[in-house]
C-alpha cells in the first residue's frame, strides 16, 4: 500500500539495494525509504535525522532513528559497519560536503547518493531569461529560505566522485515522473548514484 | 482510545535473602532479609512475554500508577503514562514497579528494623549501589516467574537502573528505555547531591542518623529537597511559573519567603519531609554518585554483543542530566551496533520534563513498545 504513494527516488533506491542488508540512512526524514527497505527487502535500517517531528514519524513506523546532525554523527561508526550508507537529498544540505562524503564511504561498503540537479534546463532558462535564482520541482525553495547549501549539477558530481576516487557503479536519472536516459545533466531533476571506494 | 486510570491499586510485599542466604552487596557486606514493596498493573500473559519493569527516580516509590484509595489527592508518580491506553498500556502489558533498596516506602532501607538489634538500621545500613538495587529487582522478577522482560524503563536514577539492567542482564530483557539519564554522574551532579547531604547532616536533629523515634532532621532534608527542585527545573520554566511575582500576604519581617518561587520551594521542601526519610536520601544519592557504568569498561565494548532494542530520550532544557549524557549512551550503542532510537525532545521543563512531557513520551514509548512486542509475535518468543 505504502508502495503506491512512495516517492520515485525511494522506489529506485529500494530496487538498487540488495535484500537483507544493513543500512544507514543519513537524513532519513519521515522514514519512508527505510520503511520500504525494511518491509520489501528485509533490511536492518538505522536513520539519522535532525528534525524532531520527523523522528516521531519514524518511531511511529517502528524504525530505528537517531536524533542528530549528520555533519558530526558518523565518527563513532567503525569502517564498513554498513552494507549501504544512503544520502538521499541530504548531502546538498550538510555544512561539510566533503567530510560527510568521505565518512559515508568509510562506514559503508557502498554509498548511495541522491542529489537535485541544479543544471536542469528549467533552472537554466529561469537563470538565463528571467535573471532569477531558479525554483523547480527538485529545487523548490526560494533563495532566501533554502535548506540547500551546495548547488551542483549532475556533471559536477560525476567529476567530484572521480576526484575523490569514488567509483560510480550505477547511476539513475529521474525526471518528475519517470527515468531520464537522454542528456541527464539537462533533463534530470534528480540523480541517484551507487558508489564504491 | 480514551485514557483512563488503572483505578485502585495495592502495594504488595516480597521478602527474600533471609539468613543464611543474605544478599551479597557490591560493598562486600551482606544484607538480609530484604523486603521489596511493589505494585503491578495489567495482566501477565500466558507466555509471560508482556512484562515491563518501570524504575523510579530518587524520591519515587512503588506506587507508579492508580490510586490507593478512591479519595487520594494524587495518583502514582507516572500515572500520566501508565494505564489503559497510555504509553505503558495496561490493557496490553503487565507493568511492575518496586521501591528501591535503601528507600523508605516499604522496601528495606535505613529506616527499617535491623533484625540483629531490633532497632532501625540508621547508619548501620550498608552502602548500597545501583547494582544492589537492580539485583533486588531481579529477585522480584524471578519471584514473579518472568524470564525475559519486554522492557525496563525509567527516568533519571530510574534510567541508570535501566542502563544497568541492559549492560549486566541483557539476556533478561528485550528492550530498555533510559530517559534523561547518564552512564555516570558528572562532577556537577555529584556536587549538587553533596550539598543536599551536607544540609541533612548539618541539621542538629540528624544525630549521626539516629533520629528515629525522635525529631527528624526536617530542616536539613527540606533544604536538600529545595536544592533538588531548583536543579529539576529550568531557568525558563521557573520564569514562566513564578517570574518575580510576590506573595499576596504582607509580611513584616525581613527574610520571609516574599517571592512566589521562595514560597514554592519551601512548600515542596515541607511536603517532602512528611514522606521521605533523610537517611534514605543520603544512601540513595550516594548510590547515584557512585554509579559509573563505564568503570573498567570502554565505551566501545559497553554494549557489545547485546541483542536488545534501545530507546533513549533526553530533553533540551535539562541541565541536570544534559542531552550530551544521553548522546554518550547513543554513542555506546552506535559503537556496539545496538538497534537504537534517540530523541531530544524540545521541552522547557528542565529535568522535570521526564514526568511532564506526556505527549511526546507517550508517542515515543507507545510506538517503540509496539515494535518490540510485535517482533516477538513475528519471530516467536
Amino acid at each position: 500500500m505504502e508502495h503506491k504513494h512512495a516517492r520515485l527516488d525511494n522506489l529506485v533506491i529500494t530496487e538498487i539495494i540488495e535484500p537483507n542488508t544493513n543500512i544507514l540512512d543519513l537524513g532519513c526524514g519521515n522514514g519512508e525509504l527505510m520503511s520500504l527497505l525494511v518491509g520489501e527487502k528485509g533490511c536492518t535500517a538505522h536513520g539519522i535525522e535532525k528534525d524532531e517531528q520527523a523522528i516521531y514519524e519514524c518511531v511511529e513506523k517502528g524504525l530505528n532513528v537517531l536524533h542528530g546532525d549528520i555533519d558530526s554523527g558518523l565518527s563513532e561508526y567503525s569502517d564498513e559497519s554498513f552494507d549501504y550508507v544512503i544520502l538521499n537529498q541530504s548531502l546538498q544540505q550538510v555544512a561539510h560536503f566533503d567530510t560527510v562524503f568521505r565518512e559515508a564511504l568509510r562506514v559503508g561498503k557502498k554509498v548511495i547518493v541522491g542529489l537535485p540537479n541544479f543544471a536542469h534546463y528549467k533552472s537554466r532558462l529561469q537563470l538565463f531569461f528571467l535573471g532569477r535564482a531558479p525554483v523547480t520541482s527538485s529545487l523548490p525553495y526560494s533563495w532566501y529560505d533554502s535548506p540547500n547549501v551546495h548547488f551542483l549539477s549532475m556533471t559536477d558530481f560525476i567529476h567530484y566522485c572521480s576526484s575523490r576516487n569514488a567509483k560510480i557503479e550505477r547511476s539513475v536519472f529521474l525526471g518528475e515522473k519517470k527515468r531520464v536516459a537522454l542528456l541527464p545533466n539537462l533533463f534530470a531533476n534528480v540523480g541517484i548514484f551507487l558508489l564504491t571506494k | 482510545m480514551k485514557e483512563k486510570s488503572i483505578g485502585i491499586v495495592k502495594t504488595e510485599y516480597f521478602t527474600f535473602a533471609g539468613p543464611p542466604h543474605e544478599l551479597k552487596l557490591e560493598c562486600g557486606e551482606k544484607l538480609g532479609p530484604i523486603t521489596v514493596a511493589y505494585e503491578t498493573y495489567g495482566e501477565l500473559n500466558a507466555n509471560k512475554s508482556n512484562a515491563i519493569l518501570v524504575l523510579h527516580a530518587l524520591s519515587g516509590d512503588a506506587h507508579a500508577a492508580g490510586l490507593h484509595q478512591a479519595d487520594d489527592k494524587y495518583p502514582g508518580w507516572w500515572d500520566t503514562i501508565i494505564g489503559p491506553g497510555k504509553a505503558f498500556d495496561t490493557d496490553k502489558y503487565f507493568v511492575i514497579c518496586s521501591n528501591i533498596l535503601g528507600g523508605c516506602k516499604g522496601t528495606t532501607g535505613p529506616s527499617s528494623i535491623n533484625p540483629k538489634t531490633n532497632k532501625p538500621y540508621a547508619l548501620e545500613f550498608p552502602i548500597i549501589s545501583i547494582q544492589d538495587i537492580v539485583n533486588c529487582q531481579r529477585e522480584l522478577v524471578d519471584h514473579l516467574g518472568i524470564d525475559k522482560l519486554l522492557s525496563v524503563a525509567g527516568g533519571s536514577m530510574g534510567g541508570m537502573q535501566a542502563l544497568f539492567w541492559l549492560a549486566k542482564y541483557p539476556e533478561r530483557l528485550r528492550s530498555a528505555i533510559p530517559i534523561a539519564t547518564a552512564l555516570k554522574h558528572s562532577s556537577q551532579q555529584i556536587a549538587f547531591d553533596e550539598v543536599g547531604r551536607q544540609a541533612i547532616m548539618a541539621d542538629a536533629n540528624w544525630k549521626e542518623g539516629n533520629y528515629y523515634g525522635a525529631t527528624p532532621p526536617a530542616k536539613g532534608l527540606a533544604v536538600a529537597r529545595m536544592i533538588g527542585h531548583i536543579t529539576y527545573m529550568s531557568d525558563q520554566s521557573m520564569e514562566d511559573k513564578f517570574g518575580r511575582e510576590k506573595k499576596k500576604e504582607v509580611r513584616p519581617f525581613k527574610f520571609t519567603a516574599d517571592f512566589e518561587v521562595e514560597g514554592y520551594l519551601k512548600y515542596r521542601g515541607d511536603l517532602f519531609v512528611k514522606r521521605f526519610d533523610a537517611n534514605s536520601y543520603l544512601y540513595i544519592t550516594k548510590a547515584m554518585d557512585n554509579f559509573n557504568l563505564l568503570e573498567g569498561k570502554t565505551i566501545q565494548t559497553l554494549f557489545k554483543g547485546i541483542k536488545a532494542k534501545l530507546l533513549v530520550i533526553a530533553f533540551k532544557s535539562d541541565w541536570l542530566y544534559p542531552a550530551y549524557q544521553s548522546k554518550e549512551i547513543v554513542r555506546a550503542s552506535k559503537l556496539s551496533g545496538l538497534e537504537a532510537t534517540y530523541c531530544e525532545v524540545d521541552s522547557t521543563y528542565g529535568h522535570d520534563a521526564f514526568l511532564l512531557e506526556t505527549k511526546e513520551e507517550t508517542h515515543l514509548i507507545k510506538n517503540f513498545l509496539k515494535k518490540v512486542y510485535g517482533d516477538i509475535e513475528k519471530n516467536g518468543a
